[in-house]
């Protein structure tokens, strides 16, 4: 091992497990862990659900205790890379430091795309992105009466099912004709579309809106496109997210939807990985398109493959893409990517809220969507990590059991 | 607060003090205890944080429920005595509990 020091701008779910897992490979060297966010590097996924009801508390959030960054020799700064020195291999911070590196790894996630109307910056208006925008909003969501919801992606609907559940009145503004529909079938989007329902939430579909109003510095009121006022004391919005790329931009690294990475998630510049929800990748179930998911197991098996490249292992990044979200008492777990099925089979009980989709391109099994059917979605990652022969015509067929196909169909 | 003993599927063992009601997967991954990656971060959704529960002490925890079972039924090497560890909240009955690693939770 040559490297001497590898420094990690962005102290999210990717760059952290990079630090981690070089140290689990047995990496010695240096390891500075940039973060521009304060506190020590926390996940995500609770802040639209579990923390927002109090389920959980702020230390279940982070990833590691303060003294894991001792004993590990990670040295955390908390502070922002403001550009990249290519020629001179350096960082520089936004204090007027700089870092170091023999190589570089990019770790810097995305922001929220903000919301274009007028009335977007009153103090009621929410994004969900890091740890202090759920602590503001907690106690809002709390005491809210009147919640819009704008775009029924998975946080706007994971916040839905969360504001719901807390007694607000919900409405969701949405601007395509169903729930998660870059994400899922139509058949799970009809599920949680009822369920959501269910629990009190109004759809307006195919609907955006015009301004926010407020009153005395309060939101008040949502204009939505079709001329209605809708009632509100707290709006909250996930219409969406730009990677943070700048940095990348401006040191002169190809940018394509990201910062653009080989199969081995090397940038434009050898000495420079990026990877998470910044970097757009030759992805292997997405016909080696170039794609950037957002996801936390693209963050942590990306992160996995960095370091072990960065130990001499290097191995092109094939992880099979899975991800959740937590709605309510559903779980959606997805295996695979959908992208472009063109025929599915649904198995299971929509009555039960239990029900698996699976979705087929060119007869091919593409990808799962199991709510409430954790069996099916783990055979489904364990089906779908090599190349399937599950035909549609076979999964269709009367008392098909995804489990026991799996188990059938082993090496 | 109570203490829990991980066993490593090597011999290994780890002392580790943990909060009530904080997840056995918390514990030991703040302690540092190697081999449970917790994917998910206790979210159930990534069945990486295996582990079995040592016979002695089966009587002071309940048997995996619901979507924890189905999970467990795809993890490596399920036994009896499995349980995912993010879904073990510790209480003081636990001070003590002895918990087995599988030798892989992939
Ligand atoms: C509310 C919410 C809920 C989610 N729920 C789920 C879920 O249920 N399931 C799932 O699979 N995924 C979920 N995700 C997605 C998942 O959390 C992300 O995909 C993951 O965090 C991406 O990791 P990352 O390291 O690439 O980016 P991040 O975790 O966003 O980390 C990037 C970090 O870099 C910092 N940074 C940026 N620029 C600089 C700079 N110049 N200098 C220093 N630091 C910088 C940022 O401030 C940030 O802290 C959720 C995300 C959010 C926001
Ligand atoms: S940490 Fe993922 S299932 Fe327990």
């Amino acid at each position: 091992m040559t490297l001497a020091s590898v420094v990690i701008v962005g102290a999210g779910q990717a760059g952290f497990q990079v630090a981690a897992s070089l140290r689990q490979e047995g990496y010695d060297g240096r390891i500075t862990l940039i973060g521009d966010e304060p506190g020590l590097p926390y996940q995500r996924p609770p802040l639209s659900k579990a923390y927002l009801l109090g389920k959980i508390q702020a230390t279940n959030l982070l990833f590691r205790p303060a003294d894991f960054y001792t004993t590990q020799r990670i040295e955390l700064l908390h502070d922002q890379a403001s550009a990249i020195d290519r020629l001179n291999r350096r960082v520089i911070l936004a204090s007027g430091a700089a870092v170091s590196y023999d190589h570089l790894v990019l770790a810097t996630g995305a922001h929220n795309r903000p919301l274009p109307v007028p009335g977007a910056e009153l103090p009621q208006v929410f994004g969900i992105k890091t740890k202090a925008d759920a602590d503001a909003l907690a106690p809002l969501a709390k005491a809210a009466r009147n919640v819009v919801v704008i775009g029924a992606g998975f946080i706007g609907l994971e916040f839905a099912a969360v504001a719901a559940a807390l007694g607000a009145n919900v409405h969701v503004l949405e601007l395509g004709e169903r729930p998660m529909a870059r994400a899922v079938s139509r058949e799970m989007s009809e599920l949680f579309r009822q369920a959501h329902e269910a629990w009190g939430v109004h759809f307006d579909f195919r609907q955006g809106l015009s301004r926010i109003d407020g009153d005395n510095g309060k939101v008040c009121a949502v204009q939505t496109g079709d001329g209605r006022a809708l009632p509100a004391d707290l709006v909250v919005f996930g219409i969406g997210v730009i990677p943070n790329a700048q940095l990348a931009t401006e040191a002169g690294l190809d940018i394509e939807n990201g910062i653009k990475v080989d199969a081995s998630l090397l940038t434009s510049d050898p000495q420079i990985s990026a990877l998470g929800d910044v970097a757009s990748f030759p992805c292997l179930q997405n016909d080696e398109q170039h794609t950037r998911l957002e996801s936390v197991q693209n963050a942590i098996d990306q992160a996995r493959a960095v370091a072990a490249r960065l130990m001499g292992k290097p191995a092109p990044y094939s992880a099979l893409p899975w991800f959740w979200t937590d709605q309510g008492d559903l779980k959606l777990q997805i295996a695979g990517l959908s992208n472009g099925y063109d025929s599915t089979v649904v198995l299971g009980s929509v009555e039960d809220k239990q029900v698996s989709v699976l979705c087929f391109r060119h007869d091919r099994l593409v990808a799962v969507e199991s709510c409430n059917r954790m069996g099916d979605h783990m055979a489904a990652r364990k089906i779908l990590a090599r190349a399937p022969k599950l035909t549609a015509v076979e999964a269709a067929a009367d008392g098909f059991d995804l489990k026991a196909w799996e188990a059938a169909n082993r090496d | 607060m109570p203490t829990l003993t991980f066993i490593e599927h090597n011999g290994t063992t780890h002392q580790v003090k943990g909060d009530i009601g904080q997840s056995v997967m918390q514990a030991a991954t703040f302690a540092s205890v190697p081999g449970i990656p917790a994917d998910c971060g206790g979210a159930c959704s990534c069945a990486t944080c295996h582990t079995y529960v040592d016979e002695a002490w089966l009587s002071k925890v309940q048997a995996p429920e619901g979507m924890e079972n189905d999970m467990l039924e795809y993890a490596f090497e399920r036994r009896d005595n499995s349980r995912l560890s993010c879904q073990l909240i510790i209480s003081q009955e636990m001070d003590g509990m002895v918990l087995h690693l599988p030798s892989s939770q992939f």
